[in-house]
């Protein structure tokens, strides 16, 4: 069920922006529309490459907000997983919970 | 002769129905809906437009490119791959949704507090690993305060025995110790790195049941200005098993989506989720014309994301342990074109 719904209308998650648009949503109550064109203008892009992960892959290689590791494509030395959310946190100027904590359990905030 | 066209039952089944039927049966479910929750019936282009999605032998269909919606996707994964993290990594590469829930097969606040810790390390664990949002999930469950498996007298048994006064106080009861709990929950899986709390199928018991997740809302709101609070609802319409509580002065029994969702907005909800459940022995077409004409004048006022809960037996997919792709995907399809949502 999961499956079909992702192919038939969902964002895609880290493959594309969906993990940053679901951000906005949770953290500051925006409306879709209104969290797709502030992470389109945190990233620089245009609305619509916010779905495309052919373009998604790029900007996340750029600005470090961690890619999906998978056979053909794993990429040790970028920003990935809690290191990726230090970036997300910086660049759509948001606090995220576990990256706070992060920082303060290890003498950084 | 009309031709036929493979469609599904609320519950499941494969069923053939001319387009004519079809539509009727759109008609049907639109102005039942109307009717039961004192909402417009949808337009005649709604209703069209529901038809083309549903009159169609695809065995898939799809949103337009750039019309995608997000996917909190409560109760994240299957239980049975790997350990809890694993799932949860799973669905956040493999399959793409966007935001992963932790939960224990045990979907309770009240049951979660006895291991809360445990439940805490997890979360860390799981914010470690994945770059999706991780928000924590459980239901309200009220009931579970009500003996025998809590310690207050139980509302169904004095109702019957026209009780009134002892059930509603029962309830009150009640109510503070879930508030307590979800507060206790969330404060420790906040301690932990969760990026949201999720209350799921709120108002199961009912109006006390409700006013449960909107006060521990309000609450965690005030403490945690950045927390994701989802709250979604078990039913179209809050059961009055009280009948006389309210928040911010507005009785929440009797409540359909629109009320639900403009009291999910002034508790400090950050996403509202409704649900409308399945009849299964109507079509999808119907059950799903009936599901938006419910959740529409919510989505036309809301100033907070609205996601849908679309899935075994709410929101026009059919109730039966593995729904159909074909179902759920003019479920998806009906609710993002229709209704413009923020997600399911």
């Amino acid at each position: 069920m999961e499956g079909a719904h992702t192919q038939a209308s969902g964002m895609g998650g880290m493959r594309t922006a969906g993990d940053l648009v679901a951000r906005m949503q949770m953290t500051r109550r925006m409306r879709l529309k209104e969290a797709k064109a502030y992470v389109a203008g945190k990233l620089g892009c245009t609305v619509r490459d916010l779905f495309d992960p052919t373009a998604m892959e790029e900007i996340r290689i750029a600005k470090g907000l961690g890619t999906l590791p998978f056979t053909s494509s794993v990429r040790p030395g970028d920003a990935g997983m809690i290191e990726a959310k230090f970036n997300i946190s910086k660049t759509l100027d948001i606090p995220i919970n576990c990256v706070e904590r992060f920082k303060a359990r290890v003498g950084l905030g | 002769m009309e031709p036929k066209i493979a469609t599904r039952m609320g519950d499941g089944s494969l069923v053939e129905m001319t387009r004519s039927e079809i539509k009727a049966d759109l008609e049907e479910g639109t102005q039942q809906a109307a009717k039961r929750a004192k909402a417009e019936p949808l337009t005649q282009d709604e209703l069209d437009h529901l038809l083309d999605i549903y009159a169609s032998s695809a065995r898939f269909t799809a949103v337009d490119m750039g019309d995608e919606v997000v996917l909190s996707n409560d109760g994240t994964g299957t239980k049975h791959i790997g350990n809890r993290v694993q799932d949860l990594q799973t669905f956040e590469q493999v399959l793409g949704v966007d935001i992963v829930e932790l939960w224990q097969i045990d979907y309770s606040y009240k049951a979660i507090k006895t291991n809360v810790a445990h439940e805490g390390q997890a979360m860390k664990i799981a914010q470690m690993l994945c770059t999706n949002p991780v928000q924590y999930g459980a239901m309200p469950d009220l009931g579970r305060y009500s003996k025998p498996d809590g310690p207050i007298p139980n509302w169904s048994e004095l109702l019957p025995l026209m009780k009134v006064d002892e059930a509603r106080a029962a309830q009150v009861e009640a109510c503070a110790m879930l508030v307590e709990d979800i507060n206790y929950v969330a404060d420790h899986m906040v301690e932990a790195g969760t990026d949201g709390i999720d209350m799921d199928t709120t108002g199961a018991a009912g109006d006390a049941d409700f006013l449960a997740g909107l006060t521990a809302c309000r609450m965690l709101r005030e403490k945690y200005p950045w927390l994701g609070i989802e709250i979604g609802m078990a039913s179209e319409f809050v059961l009055g098993m009280h009948g006389q509580l309210e928040f911010d002065g507005e009785r929440l029994a009797g409540m359909w989506p629109k009320d639900q969702l403009r009291m999910v907005q002034a508790a400090g909800g950050s996403i509202y989720g409704p649900a409308v459940n399945i009849n299964t022995g109507r079509s999808t077409a119907w059950n799903i014309a009936r599901a938006i004409t419910m959740i529409k004048p919510a989505a036309e006022i809301a100033e907070i994301p609205v996601h849908v809960n679309v899935g075994m037996g709410v929101g026009g997919v059919p109730t039966c342990v593995y729904p159909p792709a074909d179902a759920t995907s003019r479920a998806s399809k009906a609710f993002v074109e229709i209704l413009k949502i923020d997600g399911y």
